[in-house]
């Protein structure tokens, strides 16, 4: 339908990152992701009676760090609350964490939407523990039982939670794409948002332009990839200004994403929300941070994806979009800067990253760690183009089979028999051959028919099975039909 | 005389100088348990077996110290490894816990010997031992009535000559109270200085394990094994633990000591006000200088306990679900029914009652009026008592404001509530209190409560041991028709 009004939409997000410290957050068992169900549980974190949380320090760490990258202040003094709510994967039945003093507020983050810089703002940051997991065998709605895995039982979270800043879906991708890369250079989360250790809930409202008051808004959860979250915000917004049109009133509600039919679908009333009753979880003492710690932790901070961003559009020219697609990640900044280590080109690097290299890791959804192609066989390839051993055509053959098996670029040239011909004789040789098996067209050119002479480059390509240097062979044939 | 009949301190001396041997002592304290538990009921669980080749070992090893080969009891919310531990709630019948409590380890690496587990309130919610899911306790001093409660099972066994000594908790009141009741020593000590590690919670910034002893020197023994920082408890302080038996020096000339208008009031049985002012006759008569002093809010304390104590438990005992370890009720068609009936079945009617307090007076929009203000009352006692220990170093009043009663006596929770209204106070301060046998009214145990400045036992112990080394009322023991 075309809509009467002119709506603008509201957006917040609330994050969940899981942080790959070694150990749980409450005890000494391990977090690591894919373990047998079960496997990774102890007294504590199944809530057995009489057990206690002791801190694991290394997330305080964690938290103070991610708050110094979004530019938030760090408490000096913060708390752990108990959050209550019955479900068979939380075994003490209340989660821990933070409520009215969380460790972080009041940072923010940049983002770039087409060519414009947006600041969002971030409220807080606040650590807890996640819940275990319901496991079903065979179909959810016909399965006689629930299995309960509780190895993601009190892994490390922290939950980000922005303002209502952002005002499309599209803004809301660029912004959990943004805090990602600020994740990964913090180097405290995978980030992996199939795997669930990046997650995030979006409040979607709308009002009419102009207006001050927020709208109702509705909650969306269950979106599983940034491009699931532009969908189901753009989905909900234009839900809610149809449903305004049609003089419908906004109901407060949580919504589920429906990946398959690409709609939000209503799960629960405010009505049905839980009372979470918090309160000041008493097995913990308040925390305090003090100067030298969050000093520490400032020190021990790496270079941030805005400043990488600079750096490689002051020290090799590359423009601004090049410069931001380097740096979405870790990974993808060090792989550039170790090529740019024995290689200068810039330019040239940065161009396959973002084309062959990109491409092949998207069509086979790897990550760049994954990747068999190492900066040095990458300036290998690039190398050997430049030193005129293959063309930058054949070059991407070669670089596909270098990322498919991990062959150096060498061994895939010799072994297919790819370099390029340059060597004179050989070429003369190709050269006589083809003319002397095309003395009509010969005739022509020298007629004056000078298109003739693609005819000729072009039988000899094809004679060298399209090895021949093209400027060799241009060279040579002009020597030769010009006599 | 019987074995059974001895301190712990006798029995170590007696071991040490292989008079006796562990099994002897050990056995002697059996059948003296078979002997009279019947008419008693303080055991939910007996260990003979276990108890009797720990003995065995001991023998050969013929290293006796301290608590080496002498038999002792837990309260039944203590967890034992191997050994079931059901908080006497049907919830937890079954329950063997696959760790020890930081207390139960540290007696059983001093070679102690567990004897059994000690019937209590449910979840330690009661004064009387009448709430326990399996059967009441009865005072040893006169069978007809409780030997108060929640560590009922603790106290009696020591008042007959069950145990040489046990460990009980005192959340407001369970271990004093008992005590006083059956005419034994009981301390709870300062919160933080022993481990609630393992031990199953209540209220956990109440909760704290103390111990049940014939003679002030025992409770200093015990105190030196069990108090001490536990790095699996973030509550418990690390503060050096002095030797208590060090302070029982049989002198204090000089001491400080109030006692409060507030509790020798109305609503105290006048003889036991009589008996207890009788006893601070005799502090004088040592040297001690006594005056009264006002502890002003003293009267909040009781309701504010009982906004606090009920909201964490509401929590605590959240995980009670049927889930993990427990009872369930298998009848359940889904996973809330599932929640519901196991914890209708599961659980007894006080602890309901508290939960349901608890979670009412968390409830969002009650929580500022109850929970909150609750807290802030607790600032004000606890500032009430600060203002005391400036000048005072000991405060003195009854433990309790009645003898035992009568079995079935008191079926109005208020009025079984008002049991703890000067037992209260000090768990809301969080400070150290001992109640010692200080006389009898009509033939039943009067104790009287000395309370101390935070982890400073030993002025406690010191005060104790001279009141009690210069009176006999320790020395009386319960006739209990079988010997």
């Amino acid at each position: 339908m075309t809509l009467s009004g002119d709506y603008e939409t509201v957006i917040g997000l609330e994050v969940h990152v899981e942080l790959k410290t070694a150990s749980k957050i409450f005890c000494s068992c391990s977090t690591s992701f894919g373990a047998e169900p079960n496997t990774q549980v102890c007294p504590i974190c199944s809530g057995f009676p009489g057990m206690l949380p002791v801190l694991n320090h290394k997330v305080v760490d964690y938290a103070i760090k991610v708050g110094l990258a979004l530019n938030c202040e760090i408490a000096e003094f913060c708390k752990f609350d108990r959050k209550n709510y019955f479900y068979p994967d939380l075994p003490k039945a209340f989660q821990i964490s933070q409520y009215d003093l969380p460790i972080c507020k009041n940072g923010y983050l940049d983002i770039d939407i087409n060519g414009d810089k947006r600041r969002i703002r971030i409220t807080r940051i606040h650590m807890e523990e996640d819940a275990g997991k319901l496991v079903h065998q065979g179909d959810i709605t016909t399965t006689p039982f629930s299995l309960v895995d509780l190895n993601r039982s009190g892994v490390p979270l922290l939950e980000i939670v922005s303002e209502p800043d952002m005002r499309s879906g599209a803004e809301a991708r660029a912004y959990m794409e943004k805090l990602r890369s600020i994740l990964l250079f913090t180097g405290v989360s995978d980030c992996k948002m199939q795997e669930g250790s990046l997650r995030c809930d979006a409040n979607v409202s709308v009002r009419p332009r102009g207006q001050r008051e927020l709208g109702v808004k509705t909650e969306i959860k269950n979106m599983n990839s940034f491009r699931a979250v532009e969908k189901a915000i753009d989905y909900e917004a234009k839900r809610q200004m149809e449903a305004l049109e049609y003089g419908e009133e906004i109901i407060q509600e949580t919504r589920t994403w429906d990946e398959e039919k690409q709609v939000t679908r209503s799960m629960r009333s405010k009505e049905e929300a839980h009372d979470y009753r918090y309160f000041p979880e008493p097995d913990l003492p308040p925390l305090k941070i003090t100067p030298e710690w969050i000093e520490e932790i400032q020190a021990s901070l790496p270079e941030m994806p805005d400043q990488a961003r600079g750096r490689l559009m002051e020290q090799y020219g590359l423009s601004e979009y090049d410069a931001s697609i380097i740096t979405q990640s870790p990974d993808y900044l060090a792989f550039f800067d170790e090529c740019l280590r024995n290689y200068s080109n810039a330019k040239t690097v940065a161009n396959w990253m973002m084309g062959e290299l990109s491409r092949l890791l998207n069509q086979n959804n790897m990550e760049i760690s994954e990747c068999l192609v190492k900066p040095e066989d990458l300036i290998k390839l690039l190398g050997l183009i430049d030193n005129g051993t293959i063309s930058g055509k054949m070059a991407k053959t070669v670089f596909e089979e270098m990322f498919a098996g991990g062959k150096k670029p060498e061994l895939i040239i010799k072994e297919k028999g790819m370099e390029q011909i340059s060597d004179e004789g050989t070429l003369k040789a190709v050269i006589e051959e083809v003319v002397a098996n095309n003395q009509k067209v010969l005739q022509d050119y020298k007629n004056g028919k000078k298109k003739a002479f693609g005819f000729f480059v072009g039988q000899v390509m094809k004679a060298t099975k399209g090895q021949a240097d093209p400027s060799a062979v241009n060279k040579l044939l002009r020597e030769r039909l010009d006599k | 005389m019987e074995l059974y009949e001895l301190t712990l301190h006798e029995l170590k001396d007696l071991l040490k100088k292989k008079e006796v041997s562990s099994k002897e002592v050990v056995k002697s304290f059996f059948s003296r348990i078979k002997k009279i538990d019947n008419k008693v009921k303080a055991f939910v669980t007996l260990c003979e077996e276990e108890a009797l080749e720990k003995a065995c070992e001991c023998d050969q090893q013929q290293e006796y110290d301290g608590i080496a080969g002498i038999p002792y009891g837990l309260k039944d919310i203590i967890c034992t490894r191997g050994v079931k531990t059901t908080c006497c709630s049907k919830i937890l019948e079954n329950f063997i816990p696959p760790y020890d409590a930081t207390v139960a380890r540290k007696l059983k690496e001093k070679k102690g010997i567990l004897a059994g587990k000690l019937n209590m309130d449910e979840f330690a919610m009661g004064s009387s031992t009448e709430n326990s899911a399996f059967f009441p306790t009865r005072n040893p001093w006169d069978l007809e009535r409780v030997p108060g409660g929640s560590s009922g099972g603790s106290a009696a066994a020591v008042a007959a000559g069950e145990v040489p000594f046990a460990l009980g908790t005192d959340t407001g009141g369970s271990i004093r109270q008992p005590a006083s009741f059956c005419g034994v020593v009981g301390l709870k000590p300062t919160y933080g200085r022993v481990s609630r590690w393992g031990v199953v919670a209540f209220a956990s910034s109440l909760d704290q394990v103390g111990v049940f002893s014939r003679d002030v020197r025992d409770c200093a023994l015990v105190m030196n094994i069990v108090s001490g920082h536990d790095p699996m408890d973030s509550t418990s302080v690390d503060i050096e633990v002095p030797d208590y038996e060090s302070f029982l020096t049989g002198n204090i000339k000089g001491l400080k000591v109030a006692y409060p208008r507030e509790y020798f009031q109305q609503g105290v049985d006048e003889k036991i006000r009589e008996t207890v002012k009788k006893a601070l006759h005799k502090f004088e008569d040592l040297g001690a200088v006594v005056e009264e002093v006002t502890l002003p809010h003293s009267e909040y304390a009781l309701p504010a306990y009982y906004l606090i104590a009920p909201a964490e438990a509401s929590a605590n005992l959240a995980r009670y679900d049927g889930v993990r370890y427990g009872f369930r009720d298998f009848e359940a068609d889904n996973v809330v029914q599932m929640f519901s009936k196991t914890r209708a079945a599961g659980f007894g009617d006080e602890v309901k009652r508290r939960i349901m307090l608890g979670t009412y007076a968390l409830s969002s929009g009650y929580y500022d009026a109850y929970y909150l203000k609750a807290l802030k009352v607790r600032r004000l006692i606890s500032r009430d008592f600060n203002e005391v220990f400036k000048d005072f170093d000991v405060i003195v009043g009854p433990t309790t404001p009645t003898t035992a009663f009568k079995l079935g006596e008191q079926s109005d929770p208020l009025q079984l509530y008002m049991n703890d209204i000067l037992t209260v106070p000090i768990n809301m301060a969080g400070l150290p209190g001992i109640s010692i046998p200080c006389g009898f009214v009509e033939g039943l145990p009067v104790g009287m409560q000395i309370i101390g400045r935070p982890f400073d036992e030993g002025t406690l112990l010191q005060a104790a041991y001279s009141y009690e080394q210069n009176t006999d009322y320790h020395t009386v023991k319960p006739v209990l028709g079988v010997e």
